[in-house]
């Protein structure tokens, strides 16, 4: 049963300019006509580089952005067009965990203060001692000392401070989390305790996630599904060992590939994709297949002109490209200049694109060496 | 060039609310401590603020401890103007008499209270008004969606042009129009205060409220008049209460120039130290120590509330820190 249903949303920047009067030149289209369903119980994982819109979409979904169009479902309601004053309830259901955990506590407020003020804007607990009760039982269950009520943020970890935000959500028994970025600020050895800690909440109170991250390590292991995000448009989704196994997409192909694995052997003969060129920006996305300035794959006119849909290829697993069968397969060849090395060079060079062996998909398919390169998503 | 002026003045003060509001949610709590403990071990602080404490006293007081009326003209048989006869220092009179033969000493001391009544009275007005017309703006443009941007950009262009004028012409229009009084004094320096405290209180808390925490704040559900209140204002505060020091000095220099002018009290007799400067200054070649005094008055009493400001800023700033 899904909880959070997100239909053709769109979030759509303006851009102004002018001296006396604002002028709207433009838009950014930050997120453009995303759908996408979260099963109560579930982690949704949502990957994308840095500016693709993955926190405007996390944002749109408790509205604290404005939702352009479109629609976002939470338990039958419909969100985006809820009153203010009702949409400001809904939000005790919907939590949200931010990327800096130090920034996003009030500095001149101590932790008990902080845990209460969702509590008495939702009247929930009926007096002060009935909240420190109640917040003294999250502190607990997060990990955090009783003797924590009364210190101010900047006396904690940033490990100690996710918690404080993750508890600051939990307080509401929410049904929903949204997870933005929750690990990516902290010390690499404090990211598996509080990813953990994420999953052990999971299981004992039946939440909902959605994380948000910029790599695809992170949500990995913690994700059910995974949707790939790519200039503000979802381009591909896959239960996430679908997604592993066989990424469709090129983009989710290349970020893939900058995944390290810890098997040195699987390591040297996987797959390795550089994307050549900038993100485009979204205030001017490309025509036709976003992805197609970047894209290896990339076949001229359809490309260029026809926006692929995203379309389901069995088992839950969506793919926006209108190639991903020929590709799948091995039949379409991938242009060298945009993915120079990409399978089965011999000289590893760092910008220079060589010629390479021509059939690269046909080598990888009999387990050749692969050459490496390094590589960004 | 009007429109050059506007931007360059209020894109600074803006820059300034900015970089130290950004300061705040960097530094966590002990915001406050840490800049206390700064600023005690700081020279300038110490000077600034040893200088204000000394003429503050002395301000209250100063009717009390003088030794002489200020306005009794005791020895003029003294003091002869167009013989070039004046009396300086002597054992009664520690800074001699002026023109008309009253005590300096006395003039300074009573004129110290005027001063700092106009320079305090003044930085108030300008202080709670601009508050209100910048906390108002900044809230309506953070929060007040459409309707609130509306409502910030007619009040800021408002703004913008009472800061493009010149700050001293803007008083001297404003007391041409309310007529020479001391009351006028006050309220044409305050009235000058108003855009520079709302552009700096207005400029802080958008920062603040373009911060995690506030986002965050929403996002629990917390309702918009105790985000406003609760959290964006107080952490707002820091930079507007660095521009009061600063205001003060500004003020008591700014009301002496009006004095000077000829704008203030038309009681010429009552000591204040624009106008003992400005009747000083007919006889300067033959009595420079009566222009001295009240002039030195207004100098140091500036400098050491600039000081103190400065150091105030300093102190807040996180890039001095250790
Ligand atoms: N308030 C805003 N006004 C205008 N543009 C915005 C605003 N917020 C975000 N954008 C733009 O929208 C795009 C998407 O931003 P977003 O922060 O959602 O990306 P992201 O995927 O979360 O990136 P990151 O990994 O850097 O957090 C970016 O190009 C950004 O510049
Ligand atoms: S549609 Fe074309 S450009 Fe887009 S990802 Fe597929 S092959 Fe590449
Ligand atoms: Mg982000």
């Amino acid at each position: 049963m899904s909880l959070l249903e997100l239909d053709d949303v769109k979030v759509h920047f303006p851009v102004k300019r002018g001296v006396l009067f604002d002028r709207t030149v433009g838009h950014v289209y930050a997120v453009d006509g995303v759908s996408l369903s979260v099963t109560a119980g579930q982690t949704y994982g949502l990957v994308g580089e840095s500016g693709c819109g993955k926190t405007t979409l996390g944002r749109a979904i408790l509205r604290l952005n404005d939702i352009t169009a479109g629609h976002v479902v939470f338990d039958g309601t419909d969100l985006a067009a809820l009153p203010d004053e009702e949409m400001r309830r809904a939000r005790r259901r919907l939590q949200m965990v931010f990327q800096d955990p130090l920034g996003s506590l009030n500095p001149r407020q101590n932790i008990e203060s902080i845990l209460a003020e969702g509590m008495a804007a939702h009247g929930i607990g009926a007096d002060r001692e009935e909240r420190r009760t109640r917040i003294l039982e999250i502190l607990e269950r997060v990990g955090l000392p009783a003797t924590a009520l009364s210190r101010y943020p900047h006396e904690f970890s940033g490990g100690q401070r996710q918690r404080i935000g993750i508890a600051r959500a939990l307080v509401l028994e929410p049904d929903l989390i949204i997870c933005d970025e929750p690990v990516s600020a902290l010390d690499v050895s404090i990211q598996a305790q509080v990813l953990n800690l994420l999953e052990e909440l999971q299981d004992s109170l039946g939440l909902t996630y959605v994380v948000i991250a910029h790599d695809l390590a992170v949500v990995r292991h913690i994700s059910d599904v995974i949707g790939v995000m790519y200039l503000g448009q979802l381009v591909e989704e896959a239960p996430s060992d679908v997604l592993y196994a066989e990424p469709r997409h090129p983009y989710t192909r290349a970020l893939m590939s900058a995944v390290p694995v810890p098997d040195p052997d699987l390591e040297d003969s996987r797959e390795r994709i550089l994307l050549r060129g900038d993100l485009p920006s979204p205030a001017n996305p490309p025509t036709g297949c976003r992805f197609h300035t970047r894209c290896p794959w990339r076949q001229a006119e359809r490309c260029d002109t026809e926006r692929p849909a995203l379309t389901d290829i069995g088992g839950g697993h969506r793919v926006a490209c209108h190639f991903a069968a020929e590709i799948a397969d091995g039949t379409l060849e991938p242009v060298r200049e945009l993915a120079p090395k990409l399978l089965g060079a011999e000289t590893p060079a760092a910008e220079v694109p060589a010629e390479v062996p021509a059939d690269a998909a046909a080598q990888r398919e009999k387990g050749e060496r692969g050459e490496k390169e390094s590589t960004t998503p | 060039m009007t429109t050059n002026l506007t931007t360059s003045k209020a894109d600074k003060i803006d820059r300034l609310a900015e970089l130290t509001a950004r300061r705040e949610t960097a530094s966590g709590g002990s915001l406050w401590v840490e800049a206390l403990r700064r600023l005690r071990s700081s020279k300038m602080a110490l000077i600034g603020g040893g200088v204000m404490a000394v003429f503050i006293v002395l301000a209250v007081i100063g009717p009390w401890i003088a030794p002489h009326d200020p306005t009794a003209q005791l020895w003029r048989d003294e003091v002869r103007v167009n013989q070039s006869i004046f009396v300086g220092p002597r054992g009664d009179n520690w800074l001699g008499l002026d023109h008309l033969g009253r005590d300096q000493l006395s003039r300074m001391l009573v004129g110290a209270r005027q001063t700092l009544l106009v320079g305090v009275v003044a930085t108030l007005l300008g202080f709670v008004v601009g508050v209100l017309i910048g906390g108002l703006s900044g809230a309506a443009l953070a929060f007040g969606g459409k309707a609130g941007r509306r409502v910030d950009t007619v009040l800021m262009r408002v703004i913008d042009m009472a800061l493009a004028l010149p700050s001293l012409l803007l008083a001297v229009s404003i007391a041409a129009v309310l007529g020479q009084s001391l009351t006028t004094v006050m309220i044409a320096v305050g009235v000058v205060q108003i855009p520079i405290f709302a552009r700096l209180l207005r400029g802080s808390m958008l920062a603040q409220a373009s911060a995690d925490y506030v986002l965050a704040a929403r996002a629990l559900g917390v309702r918009r008049r105790r985000i406003v209140l609760g959290h964006v204002l107080p952490n707002s505060l820091g930079p507007v209460i660095v521009q009061t020091t600063l205001a003060l000095a500004t003020a008591i220099i700014e009301a002496a120039a009006l004095s000077y002018l000829g704008l203030g009290n038309p009681d010429a007799a009552q000591p204040e130290w624009g106008v003992m400067l400005a009747q000083a200054q007919r006889f300067f070649d033959q009595a420079p120590m009566m222009a001295v005094y009240p002039a030195l008055g207004i100098i140091i009493t500036a400098l050491g509330f600039t000081l103190l400001g400065e150091a105030m800023r300093e102190a807040l700033d996180p890039k001095l820190r250790s």
